[in-house]
């Protein structure tokens, strides 16, 4: 299955071309994934999702691609772009100075239709280390102000905060690929986040669910997960600093 | 047994074996390398009841360490509670038996049954 068009809508005359190689496949009735190519233009601001919605507006409407904020917030265009995990709509063709782009589904996912995969398994292990702050006294006496922090505890987890959930960083995981049963790069580095927070104190109960066959110890700290994050999130660095509670280097 | 437990002793035995293989190198320096490894010169060295003790603590802490690793490679390779628990408890089998044995033979040798 491979399809070589181009785009004749209104392009300016400095826009180069592209080829857009689109994986397909379906798992209903497909046995293995296909790549379909298009001939796209862009300009130097044109991001890999822009790319992928002209050729479905002009060419192939049946392209499934899932996606919302277009500006690296929702965290939902996580693909492989040339070889590797990125935002589509946080990635502009002219930076991966290539004539040809490669657009493949999420590893370690289960694909739902060509570039679109299922996120239950993420969302089920970022619930599962319980992704909110834990305190006895949840309600706050009527002279009693907000939760204060220093800047140095804020300084703590800050950047763990920052995660948007799109599961690059598990798609980039080498474990992942092979134990399907490891909690993953994303929910580590968010029960990291909200261990290292001042105001939470459920410290114990996260260190438990993580300290499991499939938990924390099977981080082999390849560090790709920290390599593909769009937001700047260092997992592999929370994982090592979270090993430091379980092996009593922190408290 | 938490896993965690089961980590901190993966990383301490490491680190014993490291320490105590090296003791065990630089033991063949005490004399020609050559020299060091002929037959009689090795049974002199399990007859000499500290340096038994510390070839007993290198089989049991490479053993245990070996063990853990195979398992936990096992279990990174495929998942399954029936799997899993089989991995478990057949590598401690295994380290179990590895262990008798080299103890065996130490013991053996050390009373000169060899």
């Amino acid at each position: 299955m491979a399809q070589v068009s181009s785009t004749s809508n209104e392009q300016s005359s400095t826009a180069k071309s592209i080829t857009l190689k689109i994986s397909r496949y379906n798992p209903e009735h497909d046995e293995s994934s296909q790549f379909m190519e298009f001939n796209v233009k862009y300009e130097k601001w044109t991001t890999v999702l822009e790319a992928i919605l002209d050729v479905k507006k002009h060419f192939d409407h049946s392209v499934a691609v899932r996606y919302s904020c277009r500006q690296a917030t929702c965290g939902s265009c996580g693909m492989i772009i040339n070889g590797k995990p990125r935002l589509a709509c946080f990635t502009k063709i002219s930076e991966l100075d290539s004539d040809v782009v490669t657009v493949e589904p999420m590893n370690n996912f289960p694909v739902i239709r060509d570039l679109a995969v299922k996120f239950e398994k993420l969302f089920d292990s970022h619930q599962k280390i319980k992704p909110y702050l834990i305190r006895d006294d949840t309600e706050l006496v009527s002279d009693e102000k907000e939760f204060l922090q220093t800047p140095e505890e804020v300084e703590q987890y800050i950047q763990f905060a920052n995660c948007i959930k799109c599961g690059l960083c598990n798609s980039a995981c080498p474990t992942m690929a092979t134990d399907s049963s490891f909690v993953g790069p994303q929910a580590l580095a968010q029960a990291y986040r909200y261990v290292a927070d001042s105001r939470d104190k459920g410290k114990d109960s996260r260190l438990k669910i993580i300290d499991d066959s499939h938990g924390i110890w099977r981080c082999h700290f390849a560090g790709s997960c920290s390599q593909v994050c769009p937001k700047g999130v260092d997992p592999a660095m929370g994982i090592q600093l979270l090993r430091g509670y379980m092996l009593g280097f922190r408290s | 047994m938490r896993e965690s437990t089961i980590m901190k002793i993966h990383y301490g035995t490491a680190l014993a074996a490291v320490a105590l293989v090296a003791v065990h190198i630089l033991m063949r320096l005490t004399q020609n390398f050559a020299e060091s490894l002929e037959y009689e010169s090795v049974l002199a060295n399990y007859k000499f009841i500290p340096y038994a003790i510390m070839l007993e603590l290198i089989l049991i802490l490479l053993a245990v360490h070996g063990f853990n690793g195979l398992r936990v490679i096992l279990i990174e390779l495929k998942q399954g509670r029936i799997y899993e628990k089989a991995v478990s408890y057949g590598c401690l089998a295994a380290m179990i038996g590895l262990i008798a044995y080299g103890s065996r033979t130490i013991i053996m040798t050390n009373m000169g049954l060899v």
